[in-house]
């Protein structure tokens, strides 16, 4: 490291100092570094506020009952969103029922089973690798994978099935956080009082990373509400009213895909911010929830 | 233990091995469906005219299958997302990290993590709103859809990457350099940037190959804001990315042109991964210091 050196060059320019050339020098510098530093902070919470009002501003007001309530006709020359609302419901409970059990039980095997550091490595590698790839590149393999050499075709399921791929590594990760919490006294006790394994995973180990699952879960459903790259050729982008089943398995939008095809394919930037706006809150929310669980894990460990 | 509680145990151990290998498997999976895919439509056309080619296109009578353009474009949308998302990003960070006190601090992280949250498609309507007849207005170009608005859209959307990333380099930087500073007289400002960022400068570097990242994968706002036009990259014209190339004519390519785009998706992971390899680089290289 080179701070020592970093440290001595500050203080030579501070020797340096009592000659007033250097001194103003010094003092522009600072000057400049601090209008910088107050105009990217600026510009970085400006942006944001822009973003935030903006989508209000032109969404909220186009937001009727009719828009929340009824499906798209074009016989009745009638825009509803129901179908896209409840597909991206049907999409998330699904995505998070399935990826929950298999994200905790991969960080219940790195935490409690694997001995091996090498494959305890090469597991948080993948895991890794998972999420930083693309969601376009999801979206190719899952339509290869799910739609494809599964023979789902462009269903909900597909599209559930990519999500649940691409949230693995954030729930698996999240949930060892909180397992490695979990102090050895715990099991040890458990383990003398002649608990088999399974039986110590599931009375001690599992009970205490619900709050790693609580978090995962709600990073997951930020990013399941988000994405769309991943869906558009997974799970389609069908206008049409489902129950749940039979929902998952016909082709449908959810609320992500529908702004982008009513804002890029029809022009249609009245629905198109309408979503935006709906989207825009369940961020809101879905971050103020997220600190919440934080903070009050946080209170109760301490 | 009983017999039957051992062969139990085994049967838990190993539904819980599969589940750890998971990942594995799925990293395994995706990158052998993206080679096999990828493979024969390369092969087919040849790889230095794939890679190099200067033209897409595709429907002509004479099909020509040339990537270089939107290889380029990504390269240089990623590279002007860093240009102005980055001194943007650090400077934010140093502030939050260094000179915010702590409700500010919180409050200035709350609104990084709601840009961070920011579905993608919502970027790319107010992109196709505000900025592309900004740009018509201000520069005069008959098509605001150009690659200076990708590029800005971009570099907002990798802000949050890149200030969580930096804040927590920058916070993890050992008070007593900082104390050794302020003693010997340098003022705050000069020791912030001049010993705290240089001690935090690996974490900073995996924070911008983090936005590297983010930016070259970005598809769906990307895809709404740079007007989609096959050409070569140059700031006021319409461009297609390699994301969007995929993103765009999947629902109707066939034949060896849906191949091609399997191909694009295969560079464009190669693409991914070597930037994670060098974020991976950063990282490790940092745990290793300390």
């Amino acid at each position: 490291m080179d701070i020592p050196k970093q440290i001595e060059s500050v203080a030579e320019s501070e020797r340096g100092g009592i000659k007033t050339g250097e001194g103003a020098k010094r003092k522009a510098y600072i000057i400049a570094a601090k209008l910088l530093m107050g105009a990217a902070t600026v510009l970085t919470v400006g942006v944001a506020a822009f973003m935030l009002i903006y989508v209000m501003v032109r969404g909220l007001p186009n937001i009727t009952w009719e828009l929340l309530s009824t499906t798209r006709s074009y016989l009745e020359n009638r825009i509803g969103i129901l179908p896209d609302i409840l597909n991206t419901l049907y999409t998330l409970f699904t995505t998070i029922l399935i990826v929950v059990p298999l994200g905790v039980g991969a960080a219940v095997y790195l935490t409690e089973y694997a001995k091996s550091r090498r494959l305890v490595s090469a597991i948080e590698f993948a895991a890794e690798t998972l999420s930083g790839i693309p969601s376009i590149i999801y979206g190719l393999v899952g339509m290869l994978v799910f739609c494809q050499a599964l023979g789902l075709g462009n269903t909900l399921m597909a599209g559930v099935l990519t999500l649940a791929v691409m949230n693995l590594p954030t729930v698996m990760r999240t949930a060892q956080e909180s397992l490695k919490t979990v102090p050895a006294s715990y099991r040890e006790g458990a383990f003398a009082l002649g608990a088999g394994k399974w039986r110590v995973i599931r009375t001690v180990v599992l009970p205490s990373c619900v709050d790693g699952v609580i978090t995962g879960v709600i990073l997951s459903v930020g990013r399941i509400l988000g994405e769309s790259a991943a869906l558009l050729y997974t799970a389609g982008f069908a206008h049409k009213l489902h129950g749940y089943f039979e929902g998952l398995s016909s082709s449908g939008a959810t609320l992500t895909v529908a702004l982008y095809v009513y804002a890029k394919e029809d022009g249609n930037f009245e629905v198109a911010f309408a979503i935006a706006s709906i989207l825009m809150i369940m961020t809101l929310i879905l971050n103020a929830a997220a600190s919440a669980v934080r903070h009050h894990f946080k209170k109760k460990r301490s | 233990m009983t017999r039957r509680g051992e062969i139990f145990e085994g049967i838990v151990h190993g539904i819980f091995l599969i589940l750890g290998l998971l990942t594995v498997g799925c990293v395994l999976l995706i990158t052998i469906y993206l080679v096999a895919a990828g493979i024969p439509a390369i092969a087919e056309i040849g790889i230095v005219e794939f890679l190099f080619g200067t033209e897409w296109a595709p429907t002509s009578s004479e099909p020509s299958y040339g990537i270089l353009a939107f290889i380029l474009t990504s390269v240089w949308g990623m590279a002007g997302a860093l240009i102005i998302g980055v001194p943007v990003g650090f400077f934010t960070a140093i502030f939050v990290s260094k000179f915010a006190p702590a409700k500010l601090k919180a409050a200035i992280e709350s609104v990084v993590n709601l840009l961070a949250g920011i579905p993608s498609v919502i970027y790319g309507l107010i992109g196709m709103t505000v900025l592309i007849p900004a740009i018509r207005t201000i520069f005069g170009v008959a098509n605001g859809a150009t690659l200076l608005a990708a590029i800005i859209v971009l570099s907002v959307m990798i802000l949050p990457n890149v200030i969580s990333q930096s804040v927590t380099a920058l916070d993890a930087v050992p008070s007593e350099y900082e104390e050794a500073s302020l003693a010997l007289g340098a003022t705050p400002t000069e020791t912030y940037f001049k010993v705290s960022a240089p001690a935090a400068k690996s974490g900073i570097a995996a924070a911008v190959a983090l936005g590297m990242g983010r930016a070259a994968g970005e598809a769906m706002a990307v895809m709404m804001v740079a007007g989609n036009v096959a050409n070569m990259p140059s700031l006021f014209s319409s461009v297609r990315f390699l994301t969007t190339a995929i993103a765009s004519e999947m629902s109707y390519a066939s034949g060896l042109r849906r191949e091609a785009l399997f191909s694009i998706g295969l560079v464009l992971f190669l693409f991914i991964m070597l930037i994670n390899a060098t974020l991976n680089f950063f990282l490790k290289g940092k745990s290793k210091k300390r």
